[in-house]
């Protein structure tokens, strides 16, 4: 094997070194967490020691962790791929939604047809419903008009507000006027669970999700065009690759796989469109795939850890009196302590070189 | 309740335009010297909750200000601490403040949902109270906040533009190396700009929860930071343009509210949907002019000259 392809094999599996790296930041972060809760009045040991066993100690725990874990990782592949290409897609939550939005409206009004037609219609619809969403960013994005920073943000709050519209009022079911929500999928548009847990079928679109951003990626010539894109856009441009296209797909796939994880959601835990589908998966998903740098295993590892800390949001909320989203303090404190030290590598490395990067 | 629905919409839009502008008068600094500051939501968060538990433990709202406006500046300086002293990732680094704002934003403001405040003080100046039409409405009636909100974009434009000061953080915002070359140290007035900024920021939050809602709520901001953010891009990084863009902003705001007041048979949520929908259609308009306005050094990262 050539040594610069060796390098890249080793470079995907995190060695020793590295995770204990990463196990020293975890250990940081959650020390400083705990000084922010005692200061609150509360017990941060309980806590931790809570989130552990109601996690990692037992098997129902850590079936509810892979539940958390498949929209991350569909929301973290959603942010991966785009930014191949040097694009910055923060709307993975707007996308998640109407991804939902768009699968409830295939469950709803097509009842009728078989389990073998609507659930592979309802899975299609899903991702439309996140493409679609993505692809006017995209678009705005390829003709130069609006960044796609700051406009799949913004669309991040106009999407739980359609979701809204419907189930107040087109789609609000008649049998729990209390709570608003649409009425119950067929059971043909419900995604399979497995083993008496709430682990659905979704997982499967997850991995897949992740195989085709990595084949896609490091084995296609696609791949290779959009990482020239990402490299420098004027000179892939100058060599024929068609920027623009590109831009508009990959942000459009993105918010599909996004899409997915708002219509596993919908049709594999509620089985029916709610408000509140999601606390903040498609911003979780960003930071993901940031920390991962886009490696799919690192995908993995972070969504697993990511699971962990929103998990001890929910213990925090039932065993502390805190609000979830207190959790974000130690999301933020973990971010803090690694984008606070991935310079100084990169410091490094640019001494080595000579040159100012 | 028989205000027509224009002035209705007017006295709105100076309400709520007023946090908008002060956010995006503080975005519009830190953009000067180049750096984008996605946390601004986070920033926001804070300074309404800092400026509400405040208020409400100490029953002062000029206290709850001040608290906000420092809790703002301090969240600001850890921001520069990532993308400044450790050059880390802006954007990162801002939704890493976004965050960071969401969870401080709930725990100090936890204690205090629910509680009663007074608010800001209002004030008309008598010789407008004896006017009859501006008597019968509540144009005029503002809080100390909204009457310096103009005066404050001023001196943000006179600070950028006519000091010393402003030349640094704008030459430090084109081109760190050339500020650097000629004597500046890009480092401080980033570290200066981000601390006036987020006492701005913290204002902004802090008008929201003592003058607008007089409530805390978790995630009360509901994207106002993003949608300064793009109100710099439609101001053209200029503070006085920025007074136009914030009334427009508020006013889209504030005539979902009035449609809302008045029963207006079109559902909440789309009326909703409208502040974020006209800030893509405005960045849409403005698309192709903007880019000759932004500071060349947006969102660069300097590496000094090791």
């Amino acid at each position: 094997m050539p040594a610069d392809a060796k390098r890249r094999v080793l470079s995907r599996f995190p060695n020793i070194t590295s995770f204990l790296r990463y196990a020293a930041i975890c250990v940081v972060a959650l020390g400083v967490f705990a000084v922010v809760l005692l200061a609150a009045g509360k017990e941060p040991l309980k806590a931790y020691a809570d989130t552990f066993h109601y996690t990692l100690a037992n098997a129902y725990g850590f079936s509810e962790l892979v539940v958390r874990m498949i929209p991350l990782l569909l929301t973290a592949v959603a942010v991966a791929l785009p930014s191949r290409l040097g694009l910055i897609n923060v709307g993975g939550e707007g996308q998640l939604y109407m991804g939902a939005w768009l699968a409830s409206a295939g469950a709803l009004l097509l009842p009728g047809l078989p389990v073998w037609v609507l659930l592979p219609l309802v899975t299609v619809l899903g991702f439309a419903g996140g493409a679609a969403w993505a692809a006017i960013p995209g678009l705005l994005r390829a003709n130069k008009l609006v960044n796609e920073t700051i406009s799949t943000l913004l669309l991040n709050y106009v999407a739980p507000l359609i979701v809204s519209f419907f189930i107040f009022g087109p789609w609000r079911s008649a049998e729990s006027s209390a709570y608003p929500q649409s009425a119950a999928f067929p059971d043909a548009a419900r995604l399979p669970s497995f083993f008496n847990t709430r682990i659905h079928a979704g997982l499967f679109l997850a991995l897949a999700a992740l195989i085709f951003y990595w084949v896609l990626m490091d084995r296609t010539r696609w791949g290779v065009q959009m990482r020239a894109i990402g490299g420098n856009p004027e000179a892939a441009l100058r060599l024929g690759i068609p920027v623009g296209a590109y831009v508009v797909i990959a942000l459009a796939i993105g918010g599909g796989i996004a899409g997915l994880a708002g219509m596993g959601e919908v049709s594999g835990i509620h089985g029916r469109l709610r408000q509140g589908l999601s606390p903040g998966y498609g911003f979780t998903g960003f930071l993901i795939s940031w920390l991962a740098g886009g490696r799919p295993l690192g995908i993995v590892l972070m969504s697993f850890l990511f699971a962990i800390i929103t998990s001890a949001g929910d213990i925090l909320q039932i065993t502390q009196g805190l609000p979830y989203a207190v959790v974000n303090i130690l999301l933020a404190l973990l971010l803090f302590i690694v984008l606070g030290r991935n310079t100084a590598r990169r410091t490094r490395r640019v001494h080595r070189d000579g040159s100012a990067g | 309740m028989s205000t027509p629905l224009a002035l209705g919409v007017i006295a709105g839009a100076i309400l709520s335009g007023t946090s908008l502008l002060y956010a995006t008068l503080g975005e519009t600094i830190v953009e000067r010297a180049g750096i984008v500051n996605l946390g601004l939501e986070g920033i926001l968060l804070i300074g309404a909750s800092t400026g509400f538990a405040v208020t409400a433990a100490s029953g002062s709202a000029y206290l709850g200000v001040a608290a906000a406006a420092a809790a703002g500046g301090i969240a600001n300086l850890i921001f520069g601490w990532l993308v400044v002293m450790r050059r880390a990732n802006q954007l990162a680094s801002g939704l890493a403040m976004m965050f960071f704002g969401i969870g401080v934003s709930a725990l100090v403001g936890r204690p205090f949902v629910g509680a009663v405040i007074s608010g800001l003080p209002k004030w008309r100046p008598p010789w407008l109270a004896a006017l009859a039409w501006v008597k019968s409405t509540t144009l005029f009636n503002y809080d100390f906040l909204i009457w310096i909100a103009v005066p404050v974009a001023v001196l943000v434009w006179w600070l950028l533009f006519e000091t010393r000061w402003g030349l640094g953080v704008r030459a430090v915002g084109e081109s760190s190396a050339a500020a650097f070359a000629s004597g500046r140290n890009p480092a401080v007035v980033q570290f200066q700009a981000l601390f006036a900024g987020g006492l701005l920021g913290g204002l902004a939050g802090a008008h929201l929860s003592l003058s607008l809602t007089l409530t805390w709520a978790e995630g009360m901001t509901a994207g106002r930071g993003f949608i300064a953010i793009a109100l710099v891009i439609f101001s053209k990084w200029h503070p006085l343009r920025a007074i136009a863009g914030a009334l427009v902003f508020g006013g889209a705001e504030a005539l979902q509210l009035q449609l809302q007041a008045r029963g207006a048979d079109i559902s909440p949520f789309l009326l909703d949907m409208l502040p974020y929908v006209l800030t893509i259609l405005v960045l849409l308009a403005w698309g192709g002019s903007r880019r000759h306005a932004a500071p060349a050094g947006l969102g660069r990262t300097f590496y000094g000259t090791e």
